[in-house]
């Protein structure tokens, strides 16, 4: 068995028809202002794709046989078309996942989504109390996040997620967010942290530390019915695998369209250089998961760089692309929470000018800043 | 469930509510009922899948896609899972 796990890892490797894990980010626009956010959203972006060209793009994932679409933002509901949008993807066999802060999911959405087939919800919290949640994603909002799981478990709607990115402060709490869940018949999803966004300037205070990486990989191991999207894969190198594919998938077999169309290689990168292409370009999607040259180098064979001489290499594959380069690490060499420390040793050596800016963003001018849990909010007005 | 036998003598057939998408190494099947993923891992599996429902027999299905006898406990374990994971059923 382990042998076929392995050939189709290196299957994956060269790229699917299709991608497997789509990510669609329907707009920038984001009632909350989350520090960690990775598309750096708040503004809705004038240029974003109209409800007419959402169908198409619904149309040509139908064609492709992609099976289901993870849908973010943003916070994607904040679109009046949003439900119209469900149900036409829906009724074209593209199975709607969609994460959401949960501000829309009042009584009345969550008894039309216990009605529809084919829709998986997940909520949004990185604290399982409200102070740890919104120091990160604004105050109140874990009382948001709360009562659309009350609506969603009175609606009957069965087993929704709950989804958090483990941080320094909430890694403490992974069993609290676990009681949360089975108290609601909701499964767990932990994803990790990325630099990506606006977190390329809270990583530095918010990613776990080397020994609550451990912490970590000792808690999934210990549970496997928590799903991680396959996130963790970097920690894979401290024992036995976790389970997953256990590569990076950004082109292979995951992407993401942005609200304006554009097709990037993974949710975590929204940078012009891992830009492959808009699905408003002739030939759509299709041509450029299929001919977009940056996606097809990503499906070369990776070069192991710095990291060839490491008897991990295997376990690990060198970590998360989009976390090496916001953080300024060379793309072939460790991840900057590589297990071993190496790249907390190259980390050290980066120039902060030297890392790529993800940009602005679509970051409201009057936003939250962060403040480390203890210290009094404020808010920067610039 | 793995290792559950296989009844190689029965009829079955795709399930309607799952789909084959063809991929370089074979197809990869998606159940939209249990939302499950399953991967058919070369690509005479898919067709003998494929010749499932026009077939008496699995079995009758193997001999169509020219799959050698000495391979047949091999397909059989992997139409098991698939039919565990009811990407195929009885019919």
């Amino acid at each position: 068995m382990s042998a076929e796990i392995t050939s189709l890892t290196e299957q994956f490797k060269g790229g699917l028809a299709a991608p497997i894990c789509l990510t669609w980010e329907l707009t920038y626009a984001c009632n909350l202002q989350c520090v960690h956010c990775l598309s750096a959203s708040g503004r809705r972006d004038p240029r974003e794709l109209s409800t007419q060209e959402c169908m198409r793009v619904v149309d040509e994932l139908e064609r492709m046989q992609v099976f289901y679409a993870n849908i973010g933002g943003g916070e994607p509901t904040l679109r009046p078309d949003f439900w119209d949008l469900l149900d036409y993807s829906v009724a074209h066999h593209v199975g709607i996942k969609f994460s959401t802060n949960g501000v829309r999911l009042d009584k009345r959405a969550a008894r039309r989504l216990a009605g529809t087939d084919y829709v998986d919800v997940q909520i949004s919290i990185d604290g399982a109390t409200a102070e740890v949640n919104d120091a990160v994603r604004g105050a109140g909002s874990f009382a948001t996040a709360r009562r659309a799981m009350d609506n969603l478990a009175e609606a009957g709607f069965g087993e929704f997620k709950i989804s958090l990115v483990v941080t320094r402060h909430n890694v403490a709490q992974l069993d609290a967010f676990k009681q949360l869940a089975d108290a609601y018949g909701a499964r767990l999803r932990v994803t990790r942290l990325r630099p990506s966004g606006r977190a390329a300037d809270s990583w530095n205070e918010l990613h776990p530390s080397a020994a609550q990486q451990r912490q970590l990989y000792d808690w999934l191991s210990a549970r496997p019915d928590v799903l991680t999207g396959d996130s963790f894969f970097h920690l894979s190198a401290l024992g036995a695998p976790l389970p997953g594919l256990n590569l990076c998938g950004a082109g292979r077999v995951v992407c993401l369209i942005d609200p304006v169309g554009d097709v990037y290689a993974c949710p975590f990168v929204l940078h012009s250089e891992f830009r492959a292409g808009n699905v408003r370009d002739p030939g759509g999607f299709a041509r450029v998961w299929r001919e977009s040259e940056l996606l097809l180098r990503l499906r070369e064979p990776a070069a192991a760089g710095a990291c060839a001489s490491c008897g991990l290499y295997d376990a690990c594959q060198g970590g998360c692309m989009a976390a090496k380069f916001f953080t300024g690490l060379p793309l072939d060499g460790p991840d900057p929470e590589c297990v071993l420390g190496h790249g907390a040793r190259e980390l050290a050596k980066v120039c902060l000018p030297d890392r790529p800016s993800p940009g602005p963003g679509h970051t409201r001018r009057a936003a939250a800043v962060f403040v480390p849990l203890g210290r009094l909010p404020v808010r920067a007005v610039t | 469930m793995r290792g559950v036998a296989f009844d190689l003598r029965r009829a079955y057939r795709l399930n309607p509510a799952a789909t084959l998408r063809p991929e370089p190494f074979g197809a990869l099947a998606y159940h939209f009922g249990n939302r499950r993923l399953s991967f058919l891992k070369s690509r005479q599996l898919v067709s003998v899948v494929r010749l499932l429902s026009s077939h008496e027999s699995a079995a009758s299905a193997l001999e169509a896609a020219d799959v050698p006898v000495q391979q047949w406990g091999r397909y059989a374990a992997a139409l098991a899972a698939l039919a565990e994971s009811e990407v195929i059923h009885e019919r």
